[in-house]
């Protein structure tokens, strides 16, 4: 299991489009994604998940991943967040 | 589980209607709204007045009924003030007066200067008490999230769960198309009240009722398909675990094999359902909901074919034994 924490850099946080990327990008791997805001974990495979999580701008987000391309799948989530999600 | 914070205010502003409203106005002490309320049970502080503090239960909120506020007035009128502002050394949450009388001067002053709330009720003391009780049970109970999909199916709140992209919102669509109702999509907000019920909710209202279907989109089933195919919650009664087909796995034949799993301490029965193209899973939903309903009416389909066979075979073999019959069919 990877545990990665990464934090929001885009100034309206994460609302539809930034969601439907995670979870486009999510689904490619074969593990488990899950991102964690505090106490409440949802999986990353899910877009109604990501954007009830309710993130804004400068949130500390957790990435969870588990499964055989674990690794992968942590480092891409992660570029999403540092490239704020191809926004600005 | 998160450690939600309550405070005295939060529970001002609870929203409860009708048979559920609790007609709290904060009276003085205002500046202490924001203190925590970090238990569900409720103290009548009879001993705390008259001056026994051992086991006082001060992280309670504290009720005042009718024997305790005429006590209160029977100290102010004989001047004893020193007994009561003692009881304002402990940390309460808030005093709540009911009847709709409202508490001697100089219990306010000393309640306003210590910055505790009080709060004030129309509602009778026994009345006000059953009421705040389910309202806190609600606030602490257990909760957990869990991914699926919660639908109201001929009355029974079924939970469907599976692996992301196995099929669980388009059945939820299907189903909802044949006239039954969506609670929550993807995240299911479950909590624990009185031990052994569930109930499931969707976690955010804003964005409620709204499902994500690979080729549509997001769409909202409110707008789409009215206000009879939704519920706001509803307690879980059977879990459907969607699956794609493995051959290698064993899959119950006969029904009689009761799984369940445990949710918040509840055991909730389990259906494992293999999805393959071409197979009807909405169909096999509802008629898992029918089953369930009967086997609440306590007509279990499975054990009764069972015993019937066995019956039958009985019936074979004595006929056998009478009639001396030399081979069987």
């Amino acid at each position: 299991m990877v545990e990665k924490m990464t934090i929001i850099k885009n100034r309206a946080g994460i609302h539809a489009r930034p969601a439907a990327l995670i979870v486009q990008t999510a689904g490619k791997f074969k593990s488990k994604i899950y991102l964690q805001k505090d106490d409440d974990r949802i999986n990353a495979k899910s877009i109604m998940g990501i954007i009830t999580l309710g993130a804004g701008f400068q949130t500390e987000i957790k990435i969870i991943t588990d499964g055989e391309d674990e690794v992968q799948a942590a480092e891409a989530i992660d570029r999403l967040f540092q490239n704020r999600f191809e926004e600005e | 589980m998160e450690d939600k914070r309550f405070t005295v205010l939060d529970l001002l502003n609870f929203d409860l209607k009708e048979h559920d409203a609790l007609e709290l106005r904060c009276i003085c002490g205002r500046k202490g709204l924001g203190r925590l309320i970090s238990s569900p049970d409720i103290n009548r502080p009879g001993l705390a007045l008259s001056g026994f503090f051992e086991s006082f239960a001060y992280q309670r909120i504290q009720l005042i009924g009718r024997g305790e506020a005429a006590y209160l007035h029977l100290l102010a009128s004989e001047g004893k003030e020193e007994g009561v502002s003692k009881i304002f050394s402990f940390p309460m949450p808030c005093f709540i007066f009911a009847n709709g009388e409202p508490p001697a001067p100089m219990f306010a002053e000393a309640a306003e200067a210590a910055d505790c709330p009080i709060l004030l009720s129309d509602l009778s003391s026994t009345e006000l008490s059953s009421r705040l009780m389910r309202v806190l049970t609600n606030v602490f109970a257990p909760k957990t999230s869990v991914h699926g999909v919660l639908v109201e199916v001929y009355g029974i709140g079924i939970l469907l769960v599976g692996e992301s992209g196995v099929g669980k919102s388009e059945t939820a669509l299907e189903l909802i198309e044949r006239g039954h109702r969506l609670v929550a999509d993807d995240v299911v907000e479950i909590r624990c009240v009185s031990g052994n019920i569930l109930m499931g909710s969707g976690a955010n209202k804003v964005i409620g009722h709204h499902m994500e279907i690979r080729g549509l989109g997001i769409i909202n089933v409110t707008h789409l398909f009215g206000v009879g195919a939704i519920r706001d919650k509803k307690q879980v009664q059977l879990i459907c675990s969607l699956e794609e087909w493995d051959s290698n796995k064993v899959y119950d034949r006969i029904g009689t094999e009761e799984k369940t799993q445990d949710i918040l301490g509840v055991h909730v029965p389990q259906l494992d359902i293999p999805v393959k193209p071409g197979r009807n899973i909405p169909i096999i939903v509802e008629t898992a909901a029918m089953n369930e309903r009967l086997k609440k009416m306590g007509y279990h389909s499975a054990k009764e074919f069972n015993q019937n066979i066995l019956r039958w075979l009985e019936s074979e073999n004595a006929r056998d034994v009478y009639f001396g019959r030399d081979d069987s069919i």
